[in-house]
Formats: structure tokens, C-alpha cells, sequence
């Protein structure tokens, strides 16, 4: 019975997931729960496996020649590490934003019409209301309305950032990743688009990779604290950041290591 | 005072060892650049002045040379000028390498889509070095292979000798090809990996990535890596005159022997002296292909520059 109900909040559990690259053990014995309409950041020092971890809940790692998972990843009743899923159906649903503002060098209405294009989607006016739709949703329409068909490698860092992250919703996920998505980008930017994740939050259930403490205690709601591949504390932004039960994790917070 | 003497001791003021090799440097440097800008020069006037020498001194008509099909410049026509019928030359070059060009670009291009995105590895480590050691087979082999392979092949196959721009094309497209796969496997290669991973997160597959991405994004590239075949290909002269027959009529079919503008030219050169009319046609051949390969390089300059842009 509490399972049922612990489920219905919960959109992504994993249970003692395991990765590997070859020999190399990056990811330990990790339960999380990730629950809806909620933003939980990952944080922790560099190479402590909070991308990698990130990667494997849209199965982004297998892409990498050698790596193994073992455990579960539950995305609603179903586990996404079990062979038979397929990985371009799961990362429909699980959409990604990456460090870099990969924009396609298309225009802006092609890069958001790029993702409904390959699910088949050519009615032309669908493809023009989905593109207006989620350049809205990224708040960024009011910008770029009047030169939709110009290049989309013309717009700054920030713009650029938000038009993946348009595009990333033009193909609907129900969870959004997100590594690292403001560190190359000026504070300004970096507020436009931690907004812009604030309200997509009544929407999205949000996993964001972050170094940058202070944006964890902005918007998150959960956060994770990775260490050496494990996850060290785990539990809401408030407490995390308050009142950590580990010392590693004060001295984290507190930038006496990285 | 005295310590100024002391100053202009300094060692930044005395002209030391490194500075002279500095401006050693910068005076070797300047005379290979002279020197190949000199020869570049020297080049160009010879065969511009050889070349228009056709129709200045020797009253050649230009209209003759590109339209005319009779090539026999000993001879006068009825009107007095020399007959330099070139367009069966003309026609024979653009035929074998248009076609060329269009046998070894998707052979290539799906050949560099394999190396780079279908097999990484394998396409890393063996395909690349055996690609670049084809590139560097001397034109005369893959000639003589034609010549033993390709023609008798047509020959027992096609009605006619199996010399022609058919076997002219074979031998060409295979000669191009590790050119234009190596080029074009550059040109995939420098597709950023962010854009793959971009593509995919989105929900794609692999080959929706390397159509709709990939090959989108190295289009500019890829047009290079084809004209550059296309000019190695108008400008080989030894493996084409070996098998295409060297007929100065236009061919009527793919097997019928032709000639192009560089088989004519090395045919050509040991039978005519210095400042006859004969001679000078080949000049004015010469400056064709000179014209050419200056195209196909403005062209690929321009595609070049409206990639970075």
C-alpha cells in the first residue's frame, strides 16, 4: 500500500544502480527518488559521478564503448536499464540540456521543429505553433519572433541555452535533465534562465547537475550530495544546506573542497 | 650620467645573438616566399603568353577552339587559320570528370559515414592509414591496372576496344575515391560531438542524426572534398591516356575511344617545337587547365569562406 502511494509522487526511483566504465566502478549502490513537479540538484565535487549518473537515466552512457549498469532505474512502472527498452523512445519522454547550448547551426524555427520532425510530425502549421509554443515556454519568443529563420548561432550564450531548452520541450518529455546548464553562461543569463527552470517546474519534475552552490539552494527543492561515485546525503535543499548530517557535506557547501 | 651608461648596457639594449638570428629568420623566410611567388608568376606568364600566343600571332579563332571538333593545327582551314577544333578534348575531359564525380561521391561519402559514425574504431584504426596509403599511389599504377584490368573487362562486355570514357571514368572514380573519402571523413569528423549527442538526447536514431545533423552540418565540407576530387580528376593526364583510347572525336557513346584536354597534352608535346602552331595549341590547352584548376580552387575557397561566415 505505501509502495502504491510512494510511486504515484515518485517518477524516477533508482534502486542500487551500479555503473561501470570497463573496470572503473563510477556509480555505488545509488537510491534516489525523484519526485514530480519537483527540481532535486546533483552537486558535488568533479568526477564524483553526478553526470554520469545523470546520463544513465537516459541511457545518454551507452554510447560509451565498455560501460555496464546493474540495478534499476523505475520511470513510472517501468525499468529503463532492461535491454528491451528502447533508448530513442525513453529519451523522448526524458529530455536533456547540456553545459553547452548545442544549437544546431540551423535556424531557430529548425532547431526547434528538429526533435517533432524526426517523431514525424509536417504539418506545417503544427510545426509553426510547436515552435511558438515552447519559445514562449523558454521565454524567449518575445526575442526572436522576428527572425525565426535566421541562424540560430547568431543569438548570445543565454539565448542560445534557452532555445535547447525549447527544443528540448518541443518533443514533450515529462523529465528534464540538466548538466550544468548555467556554467557557461554570465549572471545574467544565468538568473534569465534559472527563472525559466523555476517555472518549468509546474510542469517538468527537474534533475539539474550544478557546481554552483548558491544556484542549488535557489531553486531546488531535493539535494543530492555526491562523493567518490556514492551518494553521501541525500534529502531537502533547506536541510541540506542548514543543517548537513555529514561534515564532508558542510565542508562541500562551505567551498573547502571541490 | 653614469647611470645611464649603465642602462644602455643593459641587455635590452644590446643587439644580441637572438636578434640577429631574428632577423636572419625573417629574411629566409621572405626570399621562399619571393622565390615561390616569383616561379608562380614566371608560370602563369608562360603559359598565358604560349598560350593567347594561338590566336595572336597565329590568328587561331577562339570561337574555333571551343566550338571547332577537327584538332589539326599543322593545317590551315579554307579561311587560312589553323584548325583547333578543341571541344572533342572539351567534352572528353567534363564527361569523365562529371562522371567520376558522381560514381565516387556517394561511394566516399558513405565510406567516411562508415568510418566515422559506424565504426569508429575500426575506421580509426585500419580504414584511415589504408585510405591515405591509397592516396598516395602513383596515377600511373592505377593506369596500368586499367589498362590490364578495366579495358579487357569492357572489351568482352561492350561492343568496341574497351578504351573510351568508360574505362576512363572507372579508372578515374577509383582513383579519386580515397581523395574525396579521406577529405569527406574530415569534414564528418569536424562536426562537433556536442551535436550528436544534441540529436540523440532528442529522441533520435542514429541514422536520423547522421542525415538530418550531420551530414547537414558537413555539407559545406563535403562540397569540398568533391571538388577537390573533381580537380584531381581534370587533371590527371597519365592513367586517362593510358586507357581512353585517344580519339580526337567527340565520342558518340560511353565506349567509343576519346581524348580529354590532358590526354592531348602529353600525346601531344614530343612531336611539335617550341613556337609552331602546333605547339602553341598545346600552350593554349595547357592554359585551359590552368583556368580550370584556378576554378575549382576559387570554388572551394568560396564554399570555405561561407562555411566560417
Amino acid at each position: 500500500m505505501k509502495v502504491a502511494e510512494t510511486r504515484r509522487q515518485t517518477v524516477i526511483q533508482t534502486e542500487s544502480l551500479q555503473f561501470f566504465y570497463d573496470s572503473y566502478h563510477a556509480l555505488k549502490n545509488i537510491n534516489l527518488k525523484f519526485e514530480e513537479q519537483k527540481i532535486t540538484a546533483l552537486i558535488g565535487p568533479s568526477g564524483c559521478g553526478k553526470s554520469t549518473f545523470l546520463r544513465t537515466i537516459n541511457r545518454m552512457n551507452d554510447l560509451i564503448p565498455g560501460v555496464r549498469t546493474e540495478g534499476a532505474i523505475w520511470i513510472g512502472d517501468e525499468n529503463i536499464t532492461d535491454t528491451s527498452i528502447d533508448p530513442v523512445e525513453l529519451r523522448k519522454k526524458v529530455g536533456m540540456v547540456f553545459q553547452h547550448a548545442s544549437v544546431f547551426p540551423f535556424s531557430i524555427y529548425e532547431n526547434i521543429a528538429y526533435g517533432p520532425r524526426i517523431h514525424g510530425e509536417n504539418n506545417k502549421t503544427v510545426l509553426d505553433n510547436i515552435v511558438e509554443e515552447n519559445l514562449r515556454s523558454a521565454a524567449l519568443w518575445d526575442e526572436v519572433k522576428d527572425q525565426l529563420h535566421q541562424s540560430a548561432t547568431g543569438l548570445s550564450g543565454g539565448q542560445q541555452q534557452r532555445l535547447t531548452i525549447a527544443r528540448t520541450l518541443a518533443t514533450k518529455p515529462s523529465i528534464l535533465l540538466m548538466d550544468e546548464p548555467t556554467s557557461a553562461l554570465d549572471p545574467i543569463s544565468t538568473a534569465k534562465v534559472e527563472e525559466l527552470i523555476q517555472t518549468l517546474k509546474a510542469q517538468y519534475t527537474i534533475v539539474i547537475v550544478t557546481h554552483n552552490m548558491q544556484q542549488a539552494a535557489r531553486i531546488s527543492d531535493f539535494t543530492a550530495f555526491f562523493l567518490n561515485g556514492e551518494v553521501k546525503e541525500y534529502g531537502q535543499t533547506d536541510k541540506i544546506f542548514n543543517e548537513p548530517v555529514f561534515s564532508e557535506t558542510k565542508d562541500y557547501i562551505a567551498g573547502k573542497f571541490g | 650620467m653614469a647611470k645611464m651608461i649603465k642602462e644602455m648596457e643593459h641587455p635590452l639594449y644590446r643587439k644580441s645573438n637572438k636578434m640577429r638570428m631574428e632577423r636572419i629568420g625573417k629574411w629566409m623566410t621572405f626570399l621562399s616566399v619571393a622565390l615561390t611567388a616569383t616561379i608562380t608568376a614566371a608560370i602563369l606568364f608562360l603559359v598565358f603568353s604560349k598560350g593567347l600566343s594561338t590566336f595572336i600571332t597565329n590568328d587561331g579563332s577562339v570561337k574555333d577552339f571551343f566550338t571547332g571538333t577537327a584538332w589539326n593545327p599543322a593545317e590551315v582551314n579554307s579561311l587560312g587559320k589553323p584548325i583547333i577544333g578543341a571541344l572533342p578534348f572539351l567534352v572528353g575531359s567534363i564527361a569523365v570528370t562529371g562522371i567520376s564525380a558522381l560514381i565516387a561521391a556517394p561511394l566516399a561519402i558513405g565510406a567516411a559515414i562508415f568510418m566515422s559514425e559506424i565504426a569508429p574504431r575500426t575506421g580509426k584504426r585500419i580504414m584511415q592509414p589504408v585510405i591515405e596509403l591509397l592516396v598516395g599511389i602513383p596515377s600511373v599504377v592505377y593506369g596500368f591496372i586499367g589498362l590490364t584490368v578495366v579495358v579487357p573487362f569492357l572489351r568482352n562486355l561492350f561492343p568496341g576496344s574497351g578504351f573510351g570514357i568508360a574505362a576512363g571514368t572507372i579508372v578515374l572514380s577509383i582513383m579519386i575515391l580515397p581523395t574525396v573519402t579521406s577529405l569527406a571523413f574530415d569534414a564528418i569528423q569536424a562536426v562537433p560531438r556536442s551535436f550528436r549527442e544534441a540529436s540523440l538526447a532528442l529522441g533520435s536514431t542514429r541514422w536520423q542524426m547522421i542525415c538530418k545533423v550531420v551530414l547537414k552540418t558537413a555539407k559545406p565540407g563535403l562540397m569540398m572534398a568533391i571538388i577537390f576530387g573533381m580537380a584531381r580528376a581534370f587533371g590527371e593526364a597519365l592513367a586517362v591516356q593510358m586507357v581512353i583510347g585517344n580519339a580526337a572525336v567527340i565520342p558518340q557513346s560511353l565506349f567509343d575511344p576519346a581524348s580529354t584536354v590532358t590526354s592531348v597534352l602529353t600525346m601531344g608535346m614530343g612531336y611539335s617545337v617550341m613556337g609552331q602552331v602546333e605547339n602553341n595549341a598545346l600552350w593554349s590547352l595547357a592554359l585551359v587547365l590552368l583556368l580550370m584548376s584556378l576554378f575549382f580552387t576559387i570554388t572551394v575557397r568560396m564554399i570555405g569562406k561561407g562555411k566560417s561566415s
